[in-house]
């Protein structure tokens, strides 16, 4: 019970951070690079709970960041429709693809799902790009509007930006915690851990790996079409396979399969690329080999390392309590002290 | 009374024919076993009665309805359950949180309710948490529920894995191999467990090589070689039966 108050605490106190950002900064550029971090983070949680928590990694993660970004950016621009209309109807048409993608993408499995994702994201990439009369091709798309006012609220400035992109993250992360934590996210997990034997626990598979792909697309394209409103400007290369390593990565550094991960991750790497600007692509020179000692001695990224550092931290403690038992014990270490005696 | 029975049931990977023919009949509330050489179609025909493979003639009827064609996790909603070789189990994970998923398909809660938090979803996982500790009990295993999988034995781990089929509500319980890799004095412990799911109504199908303990606790046994059923009966008929003693010493069992 205590550790839940614990992380109810970290939680407030993050969120409570994160809000008076803007107000501690005084600084325009950092709340701008903070609201790239936070609308990155929504597409990692969608890369998060199909790759972390179902076990199917899907490398056309930017396609379907793209399609977010381009339907609200064609249905504003091109058709004129008001704002929260085409936001909205971006994020379905970014479904109902995913959900059509889904339907093939899961006749693969494992490698072959990452491989046939893969060459999925180049396709979605190659079609925004040669599609001129649609897309505008190498062009881009310029002049895609603010979000409009919602009453008396106006989202002209930074900040009034930032807090718009603060309010989705927080929504997505309460709707990752209360999935993970429900029955239906064990459902995912025992997909994760063993398909064949969450068949025989009735578990219908394909339902719920095509539940999962589309929520993770819906992900990206909330995540891609705050971007196009944030940035006003959106070209082919958003669509790029480089995006998808770039949220991978940022998942893999966070934690893949943990709640935090993303936030981790996002803010890390983002703040030392930026940090790391004069560099240019030598970043690269650093960063490779930090993932890749990352990926062999700590799989679960640092939300990982951390969380069985301290379990094993808490078992110690429990142990040496059994040793030097005192007057207040919990029942587990009682319970545990009749076993070692019994043994 | 037949409660689960397969007629003609074959299966062929492309030449090799790895269930021949097969008609078995399985008793309610009786411990059953399938025996057999390795590579006789053992796991296969479990595989074919729990959806994993389709046969490629041949039908399996359950309660008198038949399941040939139905989907594995369709077959386990309509009672039937199995373990496999390997258990499969989540490592990472505790004892407890492995086997509440397996109550998952006697609830209808979605998605939409997980990110609601409906009172319908909190009614059910209660109930789930609930069916968890029951079966925990049933099979002894209430001391070690908060563990991690990973820092079980193998005997608790395979308890485990009778735990997470008996979540399901099964009424009747495959299993493979469930005492493989096991010590003599936990094979015993096994066998006393698989009494007492008979005991309380579930009927139970196994296979094992661990000869002494099938003998001691089968009702009927039925005996698979190459692919074909080559003698079926209680255990002192099998253990007298000539053909079985040729399939396993080979040769003829006149010496």
């Amino acid at each position: 019970m205590a550790k839940i108050f614990k992380q109810r605490n970290m939680i407030s106190l993050l969120i409570v951070v994160a809000v008076l950002f803007p107000l501690i900064t005084n600084n325009t550029y950092y709340v701008h690079v903070m609201t790239l971090s936070f609308i990155w983070m929504i597409g990692v949680y969608g890369l998060n709970l199909l790759a972390g928590y179902t076990g199917y990694l899907s490398l056309a993660h930017a396609g379907f960041f793209a399609i977010g970004a381009y339907s609200i950016g064609i249905l504003t621009v091109k058709a004129g429709m008001n704002f929260w209309g085409a936001f909205i109807l971006s994020l379905l048409i970014t479904c109902v693809i995913g959900l059509v993608v889904g339907l093939i993408a899961f006749r693969t499995k494992e490698h072959f799902f990452a491989i046939y994702t893969l060459c999925l994201g180049y396709i979605l990439y190659l079609i925004i790009d040669k599609w001129d009369s649609l897309t505008e091709g190498v062009r881009g798309l310029i002049g895609i509007p603010a979000p409009a006012s919602i009453g008396p609220i106006k989202f002209e400035t930074e900040i009034s930006h930032y807090y718009l992109v603060l309010f989705f993250l927080l929504l997505v992360v309460l709707i990752m915690y209360r999935i993970i934590h429900s029955l239906t996210g064990r459902t995912y997990i025992a997909i994760r851990n063993s398909e064949d034997l969450a068949k025989t626990i009735g578990i219908s598979t394909m339902k719920n790996k095509l539940t999962v792909f589309v929520l993770s697309t819906f992900f990206a394209g909330l995540s891609g079409a705050l971007y196009a409103s944030f940035v006003r400007f959106i070209g082919p290369d958003i669509g790029a396979i480089s995006i998808t390593f770039d949220l991978l990565t940022y998942l893999l550094v966070g934690g893949i399969g943990t709640l935090s991960g993303p936030l981790v991750g996002t803010t890390l790497i983002v703040w030392l690329s930026q940090q790391l600007q004069g560099f240019q692509e030598y970043r690269m020179l650093i960063f490779g080999p930090v993932l890749t000692l990352l990926v062999i001695f700590y799989p679960r990224g640092i939300v990982g390392a951390v969380s069985s550092w301290y379990t094993k931290l808490i078992s110690k403690k429990d142990h040496q309590r059994i040793l030097r038992p005192t007057k207040v014990r919990s029942g587990a270490s009682i319970e545990a002290e009749k076993e070692v005696k019994e043994g | 009374m037949i409660f689960l029975e397969t007629k003609n049931l074959t299966k062929k990977f492309g030449g090799l024919v790895a269930v021949n023919n097969v008609d078995f009949a399985i008793e309610k509330g009786k411990i059953n076993a399938i025996i057999g050489p390795n590579g006789a179609g053992k796991s296969t025909f479990f595989n074919l009665i729990s959806g994993f493979h389709r046969p490629s003639s041949g039908s399996v009827i359950f309660n008198g309805r038949e399941i040939t064609t139905l989907p594995s996790d369709k077959i386990a909603k309509l009672g039937i359950a199995r373990t496999f070789q390997t258990t499969n189990l989540f490592e990472q994970s505790t004892v407890l949180d492995n086997v509440i998923v397996g109550h998952r398909l006697r609830t209808k809660s979605n998605l939409l309710d997980a990110i609601l938090r409906t009172p319908r979803l909190k009614a059910e996982e209660a109930q789930c948490r609930e069916k968890a500790m029951e079966v925990l009990e049933f099979v002894d295993l209430k001391n070690v529920a908060t563990k991690l999988v990973g820092g079980l034995t193998q005997e608790e781990k395979k308890r485990t894995a009778f735990a997470l089929a008996l979540a399901t509500n099964p009424e009747i319980v495959f299993l493979d191999e469930p005492a493989a890799g096991v010590n003599p004095d936990e094979t015993e412990g096994l066998a006393e467990l698989m009494k007492k799911m008979a005991s309380t109504g579930i009927t139970v199908c196994l296979i094992e090589h661990k000869m002494q303990m099938i003998m001691s606790i089968a009702d009927k046994i039925m005996v698979l070689n190459y692919g074909e059923k080559i003698a079926e009966g209680r255990p002192e008929e099998i253990r007298n039966n000539e053909m079985v003693i040729k399939a396993y010493l080979g040769g003829s069992a006149i010496a």
